[in-house]
């Protein structure tokens, strides 16, 4: 959908004219009551329950959301959108500039996690759609369920977020500084410009991807894995062609990155997650964040999640409580890491089902 | 739903539509009944997390925490009720866990196993170990109660605390209640346990 009407940016500039891409899956019921909104993560798209147009591959959280999945299809309208500043068709730096006809590259504005929900909730004004029965996301995604039951508490009816924080740690802005580093060390980045130029800095977001990819594991579940074994041959090779399993998963990861994702959009959205930190605007009580909020609370976090771990997840439980907040708050156990959210987790689904059937009950839904 | 015994008499001394905060909530099966039976806003609090999620998935709001750590995390008098049930024995710091909870609430209903009971008290006095009991079937080295009380300590603990007693009943080992004055000396030898429902000064 695109608007023509600025889309106002916490950096302090409009972004106009602008576009959000979504799917949708289900139906809108004539109450417009039954509507749940998905937020992606950091590298995710609108394509959570259908095939990626661009991979090919099942959508990113079909463990999840479908016809008699926890969050069931059949019975709520699931939407979810491509972030602002991303690559699947909302307004984002590789985008043409209609000021300049060139691609926006390093001049589009950077954008934050309130940014990104400013930008769902001008779509959903769009569609009619007053009231969430339910927000929901991990990652980057909770970071936005977060924001929105923040900025809009009216119409978030529940939250669930998940395997997130209220505010982006310094060991996870460090390694977001790596990658960062990685794409612009790339000679192929050309100061950004590597559209206009006909290049690619397929190797620098290779190596972002490889080292983030390395912080949505956790050690056990590597060593499950991949062991110490050896790629297609029996002795180490002495050389430095990939050796061990875990490499040539890596640098797989690596690869098959490069072929869906834009590298300035990678520096944009990892810089929004940088940025975040939802007590800051709140004079630094997180608390106050939440003040008077009847919307309706369920975290999950896993404990072998590094990235975003339990105390980190805790910590909002903990400040939602002291806002007198109906919450409540669950921890998984899971050797998988910070990606736990998006696989196989049975009581992570038995979690999900009976807090949204509980939700949806209390608002009148049968 | 058959409720057990001893909470179902709890349940009873609530009333509908009351905002409630149940401590060591366990598997939600009082949190559940007065959600059912007595529409209150309810709210839990647990230290097992498999019970916790069971809790969630069964539509509760529960959080995964420690009464003895977690509690000052919330505001005062914002709920009507705040329940502990069996659970003050197994606290670090039975003292301050009360004056949380008197603060929290504005009414608190305690309920736990009865250390005084005569059954007890022969048990120690003819076998020269330390009791077990049906509703203490622990050994002494690895029971989770850590602070065992009888009704008198309790009575005691809660003057000290600067609680009011507004009403105790006694329990039998059927959990069946019947009232009972708090400094009477009957029930702190025949009660298996006692509910108390307090306020604060």
């Amino acid at each position: 959908m695109t608007f023509d009407t600025a889309l106002a940016l916490d950096a302090g500039r409009g972004l106009a004219p602008w576009k959000i891409a979504y799917m949708t899956y289900g139906t809108l019921n004539a109450e417009r009551s039954n509507a749940v909104l998905i937020c992606h993560a950091l590298t995710g798209d609108q394509f959570a329950a259908s095939d990626n147009p661009i991979t090919g591959k099942p959508g990113w959280w079909l463990t999840m959301v479908g016809p008699g999945k926890p969050i069931d299809t059949d019975r709520f309208f699931v939407i979810c959108t491509n972030v602002i500043g991303g690559c699947m068709g909302t307004s984002g730096p590789p985008d043409i500039d209609p000021a300049t006809g060139k691609p926006y590259g390093l001049s589009f504005p950077l954008v934050t996690i309130r940014d990104m929900v400013r930008a769902q909730a001008a779509l959903l004004d769009a569609l009619g759609i007053e009231q969430l029965l339910c927000v929901t996301g991990g990652s980057m995604g909770g970071m936005q369920v977060l924001q929105w039951a923040a900025s809009y508490p009216e119409r978030v009816f529940s939250a669930m977020p998940m395997a997130t924080a209220a505010r982006h740690s310094a060991q996870n802005i460090a390694f977001h500084e790596v990658g960062r580093q990685a794409i612009m060390a790339d000679p192929d980045w050309r100061g950004g410009a590597y559209q206009s130029e006909g290049t690619q800095p397929s190797k620098g977001l290779s190596v972002a991807r490889m080292a983030a990819h390395i912080t949505y594991l956790s050690e056990p579940a590597l060593q499950r894995k991949f062991g110490r074994n050896l790629q297609n041959r029996a002795e180490r090779s002495f050389q430095f062609a990939p050796d061990f399993q875990v490499e040539s998963y890596l640098h797989h990861q690596g690869s098959t990155f490069v072929d869906r994702f834009d590298a300035n959009s990678y520096l944009y959205i990892t810089r929004a997650m940088d940025y975040f930190d939802l007590a800051a605007d709140y004079g630094g009580v997180l608390a106050e964040a939440f003040r008077g909020t009847k919307t309706k609370f369920c975290i999950a976090s896993f404990t072998s999640d590094w990235l975003f771990p339990t105390v980190e997840n805790k910590r909002i439980a903990h400040a939602l409580n002291a806002a007198g907040a109906t919450v409540s708050f669950v921890e998984i156990v899971s050797d998988k890491g910070h990606d736990s959210f998006l696989l196989e987790e049975p009581e992570l689904f038995a979690t999900a089902r009976g807090f949204l059937s509980s939700v949806a009950q209390s608002r009148g839904l049968a | 739903m058959s409720l057990r015994p001893d909470l179902a008499a709890i349940a009873e001394m609530i009333p509908r539509g009351a905002r409630v905060l149940d401590v060591g909530c366990g598997d939600g099966q009082l949190l559940e009944h007065l959600k059912i039976t007595k529409n209150v806003d309810g709210r839990g609090l647990e230290l097992s997390q498999h019970n916790v999620n069971v809790c969630v998935a069964r539509g509760l709001s529960v959080i995964q925490g420690d009464a003895d750590t977690d509690l000052h995390e919330y505001p005062s008098q914002v709920f009507d009720i705040v329940i502990l049930s069996q659970t003050i024995q197994a606290t670090y710091d039975p003292s301050k866990v009360l004056e949380h909870l008197l603060r929290i609430g504005k009414r608190t209903i305690v309920s736990l196993p009865n250390f005084g009971h005569w059954r007890v008290r022969l048990n120690l006095l003819f076998n020269g170990r330390m009791p077990q009991t049906q509703a203490l079937g622990y050994s002494w080295h690895d029971t989770p109660n850590i602070h065992l009380c009888t009704i008198a300590d309790f009575v005691a603990l809660a003057k000290e605390t600067g609680a009011i007693i507004e009403s105790a009943q006694a329990l039998d080992g059927k959990g069946r209640t019947r009232p009972m004055r708090p400094d009477a000396w009957g029930p702190n030898i025949f009660a298996e346990g006692a509910i108390f429902q307090l306020k604060p000064r």
